[in-house]
């Protein structure tokens, strides 16, 4: 279990604008992801925990060891905090081996377990056939694999992952993800994994931090934060497109209804408790959520829009229409349909979700 | 002619001499700069730069202060070993040093900063302690840096010349290295020797600069 609160502040210089950071997280064994743009603080966040960084305030708990105290002038040294750090690039040491890399960390353990350790991570991670070489002799997720090994075998209390499948071609990634899987099952133990990848997190993380300008704006698990974002900032940083100011008309929570009014049409959504008649607040919809059909009459729930945009994608086409609404729908759909004038939007209430208007920057400055 | 070989060897002795010593010193103090942020460090690269700037003249001056016969290090070193340091040959590898580490330094220090800190962030990580991450993750990965540095600390050791002659002398067979021979042999109008001099210099340096280079391109192709 790591508990951190941790505050840093960087006056402005030059050519920063200055940053300050101020980090609250708690992680049980499991994989928490820390998600948000670059520069949002999440490696300092990592750093720190590692005790590459030393923070001005707050206390970093490692279940029973302090590893840092601002109160109490506690700042243990990197070596002695048994977090296991895996680096963006790996930092394999290009000079040895991977069963040397695997040796140098296996220093501390005791003389006649070291060996036995040793080849039973080159096995656990399927690096036998590759011990022996240098690791720009050996294959990618070789190397990626052995740095997690080397990571673990001093017996970490807590995994730091640092943009692990960053710059990482498709397979790679999958192997990635399945040896972080693995990792999670045998080895019970906090992961603080940082990333900017949504799907990423979806994949690997039971639990999600979103960091936006050195604060954790909201914590849960990936689905459920995707479903119901915090605040509008929130929703940005996972790539809500649909986002629009709307008002509530009305809200019915015995039949789990309510009526919003978006520019000048309405549309029905569902009961969003917590909310008021009145209140003025953020719609959002997931583009995959949303219908796009041929123009007519407008049914309920309906907006006529101009198509803008098509843009190509892996899974199939977005198609970004006036009023910045943007739906996505498979090529096959849109090749049947590609020659319509006039188009429709569909937001079926389900999709149609509200947030509240505060804006996580405010409580910043 | 005959051709004086002791200048040469005395020349190579105390360059060897002082590039062991340098070395010990100066990639220290290199580490130190390139690794660690402390008061003063400023000042102490600035010590360190400062003998490349001052005239020769001076800085014999201030080392025969402070190493002479009368003073509390010459004494010391006197007690030590029981002879004086200054006008022996010894006084010569002390000179060429002050020469020396400046650039040893100066080329130390970038080599060091050039590798990746997330190796010694990572070996730290991994419970190393500091001697070890130095030992084992820091100076191999910057020795192709540390060769030339070293080679550049040789060649500059073999041809120092105006500290030298303040605090080692000039001493035919005792304190005449190649470089003060050289001045010799023009003083005494003995040009052909000089000439000779010269050219085994001249030599001897590109020589080590071009292994030097070499050393350097491997590290980039490394």
């Amino acid at each position: 279990m790591i508990q951190a609160r941790i505050g840093k502040r960087f006056p402005p210089g030059e050519e920063s604008p200055g940053f300050s950071l101020e980090i609250e997280l708690q992680a049980a064994a499991g994989v928490t992801a820390l998600f948000g743009p670059s520069g949002a603080g999440k490696t300092l966040t990592l750093d720190a925990i590692a005790g590459f960084v030393k923070p001005d305030s707050g206390r970093i708990l490692l279940d029973d060891a302090i590893l840092f105290d601002a109160a109490t002038q506690v700042h243990l040294r990197p070596q002695l905090r048994r977090c296991g750090y895996v680096f963006e690039n790996g930092a394999l040491f290009p000079h040895m081996s991977l069963r040397a890399n695997l040796e140098f960390a296996a220093r501390q353990l005791p003389r006649l377990e070291r060996h036995r350790r040793v080849n039973e991570m080159l096995e656990r991670f399927q690096l036998q056939a590759a011990a022996g070489r240098k690791p720009r002799e050996v294959s990618g997720g070789e190397k990626q694999r052995c740095s997690i090994a080397r990571a673990l075998i001093g017996g970490p209390r807590l995994l730091l992952l640092d943009e692990p499948a960053r710059g990482l071609d498709a397979p790679l990634r999958a192997g990635l993800y399945a040896v972080l899987q693995q990792v999670r099952a045998e080895f019970k133990l906090p992961i603080l994994l940082v990333t900017h990848d949504l799907e990423e997190c979806f994949e690997l993380a039971d639990q999600m931090l979103v960091i936006s300008r050195g604060r954790v704006v909201q914590s849960g698990p990936p689905r459920k934060i995707l479903d119901s974002p915090a605040t509008v900032d929130v929703a940005r940083l996972l790539g809500i497109t649909n986002l629009f100011e709307a008002e509530i008309l009305a809200l019915d929570p015995g039949r789990n209804t309510s009526r919003l009014r978006v520019r000048d049409r309405e549309l029905a959504g569902a009961y969003y408790p917590g909310h008021l008649r009145g209140d003025r607040v953020w719609l959002f919809a997931r583009s995959e959520e949303l219908r796009a059909l041929p123009g007519g009459k407008a049914g309920p729930n309906q907006i006529p829009a101009t198509l803008l945009r098509v843009h190509e994608r892996p899974q199939g086409v977005r198609l970004e229409f006036s009023g910045g609404i943007s739906v996505d729908m498979s090529r096959a759909q849109y090749l049947a349909q590609k020659d319509n004038k006039e188009w429709l939007v569909e937001f079926p209430p389900p999709a149609v979700r509200v947030v509240q208007e505060g804006n996580a920057a405010e409580d910043i400055r | 002619m005959t051709i004086d070989w002791f200048p040469l060897w005395l020349s190579l002795r105390v360059a060897c001499l002082s590039t062991a010593v340098s070395l010990v010193i100066g990639l220290g103090i290199a580490y130190l700069l390139a690794t660690y942020s402390f008061r003063g460090k400023e000042a102490v690269d600035a010590a360190v730069t400062l003998p490349l700037i001052l005239p020769p003249t001076v800085l014999g001056y201030y080392l025969l202060v402070v190493l002479g016969r009368e003073s509390s290090l010459g004494r010391l070193y006197e007690w030590f070993f029981g002879r004086p340091l200054v006008f022996t040959w010894q006084a010569a590898v002390v000179a060429a040093m002050f020469h020396a580490i400046p650039l040893l330094v100066k080329s130390a220090r970038a080599g060091f900063a050039s590798v990746d800190p997330s190796y010694q962030r990572a070996a730290r990580s991994l419970g190393a302690s500091d001697w070890r991450v130095f030992w084992r993750v820091t100076l191999p990965l910057a020795r192709r840096s540390i060769y030339a540095a070293a080679v550049l600390t040789f060649a500059r050791s073999l041809g120092d010349f105006g500290i030298t002659l303040m605090i080692a002398g000039n001493f035919p067979g005792r304190t005449q290295t190649l470089a003060v021979a050289v001045y010799d042999a023009v003083e005494a109008g003995n040009g052909r020797m000089a000439r000779a001099l010269a050219i085994l210099i001249s030599l001897l340096a590109v020589g080590i600069l071009y292994a030097a280079n070499r050393l350097e391109q491997r590290r980039g192709a490394a």
